[in-house]
């Protein structure tokens, strides 16, 4: 039975893209079929992420309106048999999509694959409707910072009311993924605290993902950062992410300030 | 003693002014000497406007109706009659155009408005020079021949040309040249980095390009069916 995963924040540049990949990425590791589709139509970037944007022909606007076939469009991701990537129009714009041909290309990305994850632009308009659309499930994206919390609140509210699931009188089971979680900065106050955000949005936490260099650096190589550097702390926080996602029962982590006796000698480095 | 002043009294004072009319002289059957005005309106509309009109009717046998309805049809047309000559008075009713007489043949000279030249059609342009850098998210499509791109075409934009595709810059994005079936197209660029180039429908992919040739000057042409990308040197 295929899901098809919403990724989406309603803000911008809280990491949408990054936790399609690394979920897409551990998912795949554990042997499901996985493709990511990037609904970023104008901006993409998740073949960036992914490192396929040297083998990008065909994309999902050309799918769309039936210029191409699915599979001339598919790319196939070098390190992982199981993970694929639909590529978005960097020359075309969101009214280029429309929601009987989205609403096929999902149907028939369904028969293929067991997790289909839409990568979703930002904002409230057609784009971010249109990924959120044919959705199962979805991951809210937060930051622990008051707008992105009320982005995400609004991001809800849409989900039960603008979804096909949502048209027939389901539900949509969502996540909350709490991204770029500086711990030394929450330990000072200076962020919203964990329970607050949950408080807020009243939906079930999926995981918490650190802040870290290592998400930069993997996406400069164009790597999901799962799978460039899995002992890492965020790919571990995913990893942790993607088998709550499969069901399993995993503790939650909260990234704690690690201060060794180095750190305090060494604490700041000069520019 | 009075002195009075006498109003000097104001004389209407009649002035004589000479004005070079037309003349229409209209000939039976008077439909088909109409549709002679016609086609002289459609060739150049406008051309009787303002100008005194007289219409000798000496040529043909009219009755006062028939006039009336001459003068009419030319109203209709925005031919307005100054005046009718040769007929008898009695012909001409109250509302008509007065009746004239004395008049002067002359020439005259028309002072037509020169021909309008036709705008002969401009041949369409064989080439699209742009001489910006095409930015990502750009699509510039010119189906009639080569596009010449004086900067770079950056990651995200694409070239599709009907001819070849010259680029003084890097091209980053994808180059399709030859779409319209024409396998002799090619693509020169200064320096290759290219995501995608196609002559024809024949494409590779960055993937698929020599490394050794990337941040090179470089072409690609097509032989046969295969893509040959070789320096520019």
């Amino acid at each position: 039975m295929a899901k098809v995963l919403v990724v989406t924040s309603g803000k911008g540049g809280v990491g949408k893209t990054t936790t399609t990949a690394a979920l897409g990425a551990a998912l795949a590791q554990s042997g499901q079929n996985v493709v990511v589709v990037d609904f970023d139509v104008g901006l993409r970037n998740l073949d960036l992420v992914m490192g396929a944007e040297r083998r990008v022909v065909f994309d999902l606007i050309n799918v769309v309106q039936g210029v191409a076939k699915l599979p001339q469009a598919l790319i196939r991701d070098k390190r992982l048999e199981t993970l694929w990537l639909l590529p978005a129009s960097q020359t075309r714009d969101k009214d280029a999509l429309t929601d009987e041909g989205v609403g096929r290309v999902i149907d028939e990305l369904r028969s293929r694959f067991d997790w289909i994850l839409c990568d979703s632009p930002a904002g409230i308009e057609r784009g971010a409707t249109l990924a959120m659309r044919f959705a199962d499930e979805a991951i809210i994206v937060t930051n622990p910072e008051v707008s992105s919390v009320r982005d995400s609140d609004r991001i809800i509210g849409m989900l039960d009311s603008k979804t096909v699931r949502a048209e027939r009188g389901e539900r949509v089971e969502k996540h909350i993924l709490i991204t770029r979680y500086d711990a030394g900065r929450a330990a000072r106050g200076e962020m919203l605290n964990i329970d607050d955000i949950l408080e807020i949005l009243a939906t079930p936490l999926l995981g918490i993902i650190p802040e870290s260099q290592d998400v930069l650096k993997a996406s400069n190589v164009g790597t999901p950062v799962t799978l460039n550097n899995a002992d890492s702390a965020p790919a571990r926080a995913y990893t942790d992410a993607s088998r709550r996602l499969m069901g399993e029962e995993v503790a939650m982590v909260v990234p704690t300030e690690r201060k060794g006796f180095m750190d305090r000698l060494l604490g700041r480095r000069a520019a | 003693m009075d002195v009075r002043a006498d109003p000097t009294r104001q004389l209407v004072r009649l002035r004589g002014r000479s004005y070079v009319a037309f003349v229409f002289s209209p000939v039976v059957p008077i439909v088909e000497w109409l549709a002679e005005i016609d086609a002289t309106l459609a060739r150049s509309p406008g051309y009787f406007v303002g100008k005194p009109i007289v219409l000798d009717l000496a040529a043909v046998d009219l009755s006062g109706a028939a006039i009336a309805h001459l003068v009419g049809s030319l109203n209709e047309r925005n031919i307005r009659v100054l005046g009718i000559e040769g007929v008898e008075e009695e012909r001409l009713a109250a509302n008509m155009p007065p009746l004239l007489t004395g008049g002067r043949a002359c020439v005259i000279t028309r002072n037509e408005p020169a021909q309008k030249a036709e705008p002969e059609a401009k041949p369409k342009p064989t080439s699209l020079l742009l001489d910006s850098p095409v930015r990502s998210g750009q699509s510039i499509v010119f189906m009639e021949g080569d596009v010449t791109v004086l900067g770079s075409v950056g990651s995200g934009a694409e070239i599709v040309a009907g001819g070849s595709i010259h680029i003084y810059g890097t091209l980053r994005g994808r180059a399709m040249a030859g779409v319209n079936g024409n396998s002799s197209a090619r693509i020169y660029c200064q320096r290759i980095e290219a995501e995608l180039l196609a002559i024809d429908g024949y494409y590779q992919t960055a993937e698929e390009i020599d490394v050794s040739l990337r941040n090179r000057p470089a072409q690609a042409r097509l032989e046969g069916d295969t893509m040959k990308i070789t320096p520019l040197n």
